[in-house]
C-alpha cells in the first residue's frame, strides 16, 4: 500500500527527516513513536501533502503511483486522511457542509454521483454512533468553539465519513482525557479491517493500549532506529527514548 | 407578425412613449460639460421648466465645489471635459459583431456564473443579439405590465424617475434631494445637474408591497446611464424591500458612474434597500474599471421606522460608497450589512454614517471587507449620536479578511456621542485565510478554488443571509467567481 524509501526531507533548508525507510501493506497498523522534535508530524504532513516542506531525496510509492507528485486534495480523494493534532477552525463554515463537501468531492473524482441532501443525512446518522458524535457539534462552525476532546472527536468521524484507504493519525491522543480518550480510540478501533492502513503518530504508549499495533517503529532525529512489534512500545514506555539512543 | 407578437409590440410602443427611449437611440452628446450640456439633456427628456431649473442651480453650485480628499483612494484626475453626459446606448452597429469580439474573460465568468447564451449576448451588448435583446425587453415589459397592474391595485407607484417627473411632479418636487441635499457633496451635485434616469417608488400608507422590486422588470433599466437617481417613499405603515443591480458584469463604456439614492420612511414604515454591484473592475494592472462614486442616504422620518441597507460590492475599480441612515424619529432603527471585495487592483473605500437624532434609536453595523491580489479595502464608517437622542444604541462590528500579503485592509471608524445615555460597542478583527485552513481543506479533497469561497463565504455569511434568499445564492456564486485566481 504505502512504500517510503530513503526519504529525506527539509524545511527552511534544515533536514528533519534523514532517511526513512517504511513499507505499510493493506490492512496493518504501524505506529511511530518517538520524542519532541524526531520529525513524527513531518512524516504524516509530507504524505498527506502540506506546503512548505522539500523532499531532496527518496520515494514516496501509494497504491503503486507516485505519492509525491500528486497534488494536496488528489492524494485525500485517492484514500489518504490525516487526522490532524490540531484540527484547524473554519468560522462561519457549518460542519455538515464542509463534511458534505469533502464526501462529494471525493464522490466527483472517483466518477460517483454527488450525495444529495437526503443520502448525506443518511450517511451522517450510519456513522455518528461510532465516536458518539453529538448532534449540535454537526451545526456548528467547523471546529469553533471545539473543546480539545470534541475536535478530535470530530476528526474520527470525519474519518469515518470518509472511509479512507489509508489513516495517518498524528497525535490523536493530545488533549485528550481518559474518558475522551477512550472514545476515540475505540472510535478508530471500529473502523479498523483489512482493507485499511493506518499510521498511528504518538508520543505515549497509553494511546497504544486501546489501539493495538501490528508494527511499532521508533523515530530519533530524523530516522527510523527500532522497528519491532507492539511489545517494543511497552519497552519504550519502561526505560524511555534514551535508552535507544544510547544503544543506537 | 402573429397577433401575440403585434400585442407586444403594441405595447412596447406605449411604453416608450413616456420615456425618453425613443430618442437616444440616435444621438448622444459630445464630450464636455457646461450649461448648455445641462440644457441639452433636461430637452431631450422634455422636462419641465422647474426641472431645468433646479438642474443649472445645482450645476452652478457643482463649479464651485472640488472632489473630495479624504477617502484612502489612489484616486486618478478625472477629466470631466472629457465625458459625454447623455449616455446613449450604443448603436447596434458600434458593438461587437458576435460574441468572438467579446472580452474572452466576460465570457469565462458568463458560463461560470451559468448565463444563458442569449442573455450573455444581450449583457455585453453583440450586434446580432438586437433582435433577441428586443425580444427579450418585450418579455420584461409584460412581465412588468402585469406587476405594474398588481402594484396598481394597491396604490403602489414603481416607475423611471423621468415618468415620475412627468406624472408626479408634486411627490418629486416635495421629495427629492429632501434627504441627500444639491450641495451634499461633489459627486451629488454632479448627479442633480446631470442625472439621466433612475427609478422612484411610492408606497401607500399603510400597504405591504406584494413582491420584491427589483430594477430588472424595468425597461429603462437597461439603460440608465452613469447618473442615476433612485428616490423611495414609503408611507405610514407601509413596506417595501427593493432589489438593485444585477449579479452579471455588464459590459459598460462608460468610466465614471455617480449615483444618488434617497430613501425616505414615515412612521411605523419599512425599507429593505439590497444591492449587488458587479460591474467591470478593471485588469490586474489597474488598467480601466469603472469609477463608482455614489451617495445613498435614508431618513427614518417616523416614530419607529426602520432602514436596512446590504450590499455585496464585488465590482468597480473605485468604490467610494457610504449607505447612511438618519435616524429622527423616536425608536427608529437603521441597519447596514456590507461584503465588499477588492480583488485585482480594486480599490474600496466604503462604509456606512449612522446618524441617531431621535430617542431610543438604534443602529446596527456589520460590514466584511475581503482583499485578495493587489486589492485595498478600506472601511470607513461614522456614529453620531446626537444631543436629543436620549437612550440610542449602536452595535458596529467590522471584520476584514485577507487573502496573500499584496492587498490590504484599513479601518477608519469615527464615533462621535454627544448624549451620555447612549451605548456604542464597536468590534474590529482582521485575519487572513491561514494555509492552515487550506491545507485542512485540501486534506479532506476540496480543491484550492472550493476552498477559498468556502471560507469566504463563512467569513461573509451574516450579510448574505440578510440578502433576499435567491439573491443570497447569486452573491454567493458571484463571491466565488470573483476570487478565481486570486489565490495560489
Amino acid at each position: 500500500m504505502l512504500e517510503i524509501k530513503d526519504l529525506h526531507v527539509s524545511v527552511d533548508g534544515n533536514e528533519i527527516l534523514k532517511g526513512i525507510n517504511l513499507s505499510v501493506g493493506t490492512g496493518e497498523v504501524h505506529a511511530i513513536m518517538g520524542p519532541n522534535g524526531s520529525g513524527k508530524s513531518t512524516l504524516s504532513y509530507i504524505l498527506s501533502g502540506k506546503d512548505g516542506y522539500d523532499v531532496t531525496a527518496g520515494s514516496v510509492t501509494y497504491e503503486g503511483k507516485d505519492l509525491l507528485e500528486m497534488e494536496t486534495d488528489e492524494r485525500a480523494c485517492e484514500g489518504i486522511f490525516l487526522a490532524f493534532q490540531y484540527p484547524v477552525e473554519i468560522p462561519g463554515v457549518n460542519n455538515t457542509y464542509f463534511l458534505k463537501a469533502a464526501v462529494n468531492a471525493k464522490r466527483k473524482y472517483q466518477g460517483l454521483e454527488e450525495l444529495d441532501a437526503m443520502g448525506f443525512m443518511k450517511l451522517m446518522k450510519e456513522k455518528m454512533p461510532i465516536v458518539e458524535m453529538k448532534q449540535d457539534l454537526l451545526t456548528r462552525s467547523v471546529n469553533v468553539g471545539f473543546s480539545g476532546g470534541e475536535k478530535k472527536r470530530n476528526e474520527i468521524f470525519q474519518m469515518a465519513v470518509l472511509e479512507p484507504k489509508l489513516a495517518l493519525l498524528d497525535e490523536t491522543d493530545s488533549g485528550l482525557d481518559i474518558d475522551a480518550l477512550r472514545i476515540v480510540a475505540n472510535g478508530v478501533n471500529s473502523l479498523r479491517n483489512e482493507e485499511r492502513s493506518m499510521v498511528v503518530v504518538t508520543h505515549y504508549q497509553r494511546l497504544l493500549d486501546y489501539i493495538e499495533p501490528d508494527f511499532v517503529h521508533v523515530l530519533s532525529d530524523g530516522k527510523i532506529i527500532k522497528s519491532g512489534d507492539k511489545s517494543l512500545a511497552l519497552e519504550l514506555e519502561d526505560k524511555g527514548y534514551s535508552w535507544l539512543d544510547k544503544s543506537a | 407578425m402573429s397577433q401575440a407578437n403585434q400585442e407586444l409590440h403594441e405595447l412596447a410602443k406605449k411604453e416608450y412613449e413616456h420615456g425618453f427611449v425613443t430618442d437616444i437611440e440616435s444621438d448622444t452628446l459630445p464630450p464636455g460639460l457646461d450649461e448648455d450640456t445641462v440644457r441639452a439633456i433636461s430637452a431631450r427628456k422634455k422636462e419641465p421648466q422647474w426641472m431645468l431649473d433646479w438642474r443649472l442651480e445645482a450645476f452652478a453650485k457643482w463649479q464651485e465645489m472640488t472632489p473630495p480628499k479624504w477617502p484612502y483612494l489612489d484616486l486618478p484626475e478625472i477629466d470631466f471635459q472629457s465625458i459625454s453626459y447623455y449616455s446613449a446606448p450604443k448603436k447596434p452597429e458600434d458593438g461587437p459583431k458576435s460574441l468572438d469580439e467579446v472580452d474572452p474573460k466576460l465570457i469565462e465568468t458568463y458560463n461560470k456564473l451559468g448565463i444563458p447564451l442569449e442573455e450573455q449576448k444581450l449583457l455585453a451588448g453583440v450586434t446580432e443579439a438586437t433582435d433577441v435583446a428586443v425580444d427579450a425587453v418585450f418579455d420584461s415589459v409584460s412581465v412588468k405590465t402585469t406587476y405594474s397592474e398588481r402594484l396598481a391595485e394597491d396604490g403602489i407607484i414603481f416607475c423611471s424617475l423621468s415618468e415620475a417627473i412627468h406624472d408626479h411632479p408634486d411627490l418629486i418636487k416635495q421629495y427629492m434631494a429632501s434627504v441627500v441635499p444639491v450641495t451634499d457633496n461633489f459627486f451629488a451635485a454632479l448627479n442633480c445637474a446631470v442625472f439621466t434616469d433612475g427609478s422612484f417608488v411610492y408606497i401607500p400608507k399603510g400597504v405591504r408591497c406584494p413582491m420584491e422590486l427589483s430594477t430588472y422588470f424595468r425597461i429603462n433599466a437597461q439603460n440608465t446611464g452613469q447618473f442615476e437617481r433612485t428616490l423611495i417613499i414609503a408611507e405610514e405603515g407601509s413596506y417595501v424591500s427593493y432589489l438593485e443591480g444585477c449579479t452579471a458584469p455588464q459590459r459598460d463604456e462608460n468610466q465614471l458612474h455617480a449615483a444618488v439614492v434617497e430613501l425616505v420612511a414615515m412612521k411605523d414604515a419599512e425599507i429593505k434597500y439590497s444591492t449587488v454591484q458587479n460591474w467591470y473592475p478593471g485588469d490586474e494592472t489597474g488598467k480601466g474599471g469603472i469609477y463608482n462614486f455614489v451617495t445613498k442616504r435614508a431618513e427614518c422620518r417616523g416614530d419607529n421606522s426602520k432602514v436596512s441597507w446590504t450590499q455585496v460590492e464585488t465590482g468597480s475599480a473605485i468604490t467610494w460608497k457610504y449607505p447612511s441612515c438618519v435616524l429622527k424619529g423616536d425608536n427608529s432603527t437603521g441597519e447596514f450589512y456590507s461584503v465588499a471585495l477588492s480583488s485585482l487592483s480594486q480599490q474600496a473605500d466604503t462604509g456606512t454614517k449612522m446618524i441617531h437624532l431621535g430617542k431610543n434609536t438604534s443602529s446596527t453595523i456589520v460590514a466584511k471587507g475581503v482583499s485578495a491580489m493587489k486589492g485595498q479595502n478600506a472601511y470607513r464608517g461614522l456614529v453620531h449620536i446626537g444631543k436629543s437622542a436620549d437612550g440610542a444604541r449602536n452595535y458596529t462590528q467590522c471584520d476584514s479578511l485577507l487573502l496573500g500579503d499584496t492587498c490590504g485592509a484599513h479601518t477608519f471608524p469615527y464615533m462621535e456621542v454627544k448624549n451620555p445615555t447612549a451605548q456604542v460597542e464597536h468590534e474590529a478583527t482582521t485575519s487572513k485565510i491561514g494555509d492552515d485552513q487550506l491545507f485542512y481543506c485540501q486534506q479532506r479533497g476540496i480543491s484550492e478554488e472550493d476552498a477559498v469561497s468556502m471560507i469566504v463565504n463563512g467569513f461573509c455569511k451574516e450579510v448574505f443571509k440578510e440578502l433576499p434568499m435567491e439573491f443570497a445564492v447569486e452573491a454567493q456564486k458571484l463571491l466565488s467567481v470573483s476570487l478565481e485566481g486570486a489565490v495560489g
